[in-house]
């Protein structure tokens, strides 16, 4: 089953500690020797982003930043074989902050991917 | 986690740790009672500690360093109770051995961590034991699956599994194998019997040989992560890279090659936009290594596979580049079955009858004599010469022929659909 975990948090006003880096490298490549590991990245600020919006019948396109305090940072893409297991690979990644970035405060959001087993296979 | 966590999340959570750690935990152990069984019962008591103390103190916030510190302490206890037996035995040679072995070796154990998981690999795979025990064992040490996991995976009862575990173990200690890496000389051809136990559990996934599921996913994915696992052990292994490519881009068909009603799509049939396109980057940046790095049949097959992937339609399909392909992994590998995808890709790529020429010089082939594809392969070269009826009762052989009820009803469907056809052309034909 796939996991998507999603790190949200306040854009940073500096940035993050190197020994933090390090250990964040560290333990993806942990979890890609691991084979659990498909896909990880960090995103750029929502300020150099947009946001594209359908609401009350029409489109609209608005630069950012976006209004919402709080920004997704990065995203993992996990292939696991239970829910503990992603949670266990998000709650390693959110111990490294705690440990090496005092002060900081975010959340990771651990999302069932959908597959083929959410559906019944058989009609 | 905390204390108030219901029994059951907590006993998940401590199988989420297992999983993960339970490979290196007991690679690292085994370095140490140099004994694999004795290395998966420690390992084993670690966890069964942690499912008493966990419900109650809840998960600790290092869950693998902690089930490690548990299984080394038992490891410890262990080998000065033998430390102890053999002193009295008066064997001193041994005694010293033991504790030169042991001491230095318990601080320093995650320093050897990816050693240690190679070693693992390799013993699990060792050439005394039978394939069905290297499958099993591996699943089992590297894998971290349970025997009843194991046997619904190979449709085999829970205490057959179990029993094959018990017996591997049991002759990898008759037969004094000792936790080490394969020597130099010995290398390609016990990295080759790694591979093939790795590929055989992916394909009994992905073909499933019996029962009534077309596939069984699962598998699949216990055998990407064990070749994903190898990659990263062996990073300039070529033809790690090329089982890893063959098996992400086979595995981003999966999900195409059932039908909503669980039956059966046949390659050129599937709906190529429920291909699953990150495999496919992944396992074209895994070719990408193994062909730089030289390759071998895996790669070869990988590279076949990838002709697949990279065409969004079928008819965009590369059939003459993989007929090369089958040239060269015919003279690599001449297996009937290697040369009956030959002809397959020859007759595809613009010249059925030298493919159908490839297909009957195999039908004298013993191995092939129940192998319901080669029917099947006829059949379709006879269809593309209008053959109808020959082509029909090709595939009704091949319908008797296969143990998988989906494949079987693909096979009747074909040959229902050439009997209409040959009935319709006949008049005209006459």
């Amino acid at each position: 089953m796939r996991y998507m975990t999603l790190l949200r948090a306040v854009q940073p006003n500096t940035p993050p500690p190197p020994e933090l880096m390090a250990a964040i490298m560290k333990l993806g490549e942990d979890a890609t020797n691991a084979g659990v590991l498909l896909d990880t990245a960090g995103l750029a600020p929502s300020a150099v982003g947009a946001q594209v919006s359908v609401a009350a019948g029409s489109l609209t396109v608005i630069d950012g930043p976006f209004a919402e305090a709080k920004e997704v940072i990065s995203y993992a893409l996990y292939e696991t074989r239970t829910k503990e297991e992603a949670v266990e690979w998000a709650t390693r990644f959110m111990k490294l902050h705690l440990d090496l970035w005092p002060g900081w405060e975010g959340e990771t959001e651990v999302r069932k991917v959908f597959g083929p087993e959410d559906f019944a296979p058989r009609s | 986690m905390t204390a108030t966590d219901p029994p059951s999340a907590t006993h998940r959570a401590v199988e989420a740790v297992w999983r993960i750690e339970s490979a290196r935990l007991i690679a690292g152990l085994a370095r140490l009672v140099r004994d694999v069984g004795v290395a998966e019962e420690l390992a084993q008591d670690a966890l069964v500690i942690a499912l008493e103390q966990w419900p109650k103190t809840g998960v600790p916030v290092d869950p693998g360093p902690w089930l490690m510190a548990t299984a080394k302490h038992r490891a410890i206890d262990l080998l000065r109770r033998q430390e102890r037996f053999t002193a009295k035995l008066n064997l001193l040679g041994r005694d010293v051995e033991i504790r030169e072995n042991a001491e230095p070796d318990v601080d320093a154990l995650d320093d050897h961590i990816g050693d240690d998981l190679l070693r693992l690999i390799f013993t699990a795979a060792h050439p005394v034991l039978a394939t069905e025990a290297k499958v099993a064992l591996t699943l089992r040490l590297l894998g971290g699956l349970t025997t009843g996991e194991i046997a619904r995976g190979f449709l085999i009862p829970e205490t057959t599994a179990a029993q094959r575990i018990v017996r591997a173990k049991r002759t990898l200690a008759a037969a004094g194998v000792q936790f080490e890496m394969p020597t130099p000389s010995e290398m390609t051809e016990r990295l080759s019997s790694v591979l093939g136990i790795v590929y055989l559990i992916f394909n009994e996934g992905y073909s499933a040989t019996g029962g009534e599921d077309w596939t069984r996913p699962e598998l699949c994915q216990e055998a990407l992560r064990l070749g994903r696992i190898l990659a990263g052990l062996l990073p300039d292994e070529p033809e790690v890279h090329g089982l890893v490519a063959l098996m992400e881009i086979q595995a981003s068909r999966l999900h195409a090659r059932t039908d909503t009603a669980g039956h059966p799509v046949l390659l050129l049939d599937q709906d190529r936009r429920r291909w699953d396109r990150l495999l496919i980057r992944r396992g074209l940046a895994a070719l990408d290594r193994a062909e730089t790095l030289g390759g071998g049949v895996y790669t070869l097959q990988a590279a076949i596979a990838a002709c697949h992937a990279k065409a969004h339609r079928p008819e965009e399909t590369d059939w003459s580049r993989i007929a090369a392909l089958y040239e060269v992994l015919a003279f690599v590998q001449p297996s009937p079955v290697v040369l009956l995808n030959r002809a397959v890709a020859v007759g595809m790529a613009g010249d059925p009858a030298r493919g159908l020429e490839l297909a009957d010089a195999l039908v004298a082939e013993k191995v092939l004599k129940d192998y319901p594809q080669l029917p099947a392969v006829r059949g379709e070269l006879l269809a593309q010469f209008g053959n109808h009826a020959e082509a029909c009762g090709e595939f009704e052989r091949a319908a008797e022929l296969t143990g998988n009820e989906g494949e079987r009803s693909l096979f009747l469907k074909r040959a229902n659909a050439l009997r209409d056809e040959s009935g319709h052309r006949a008049p005209q034909q006459g």
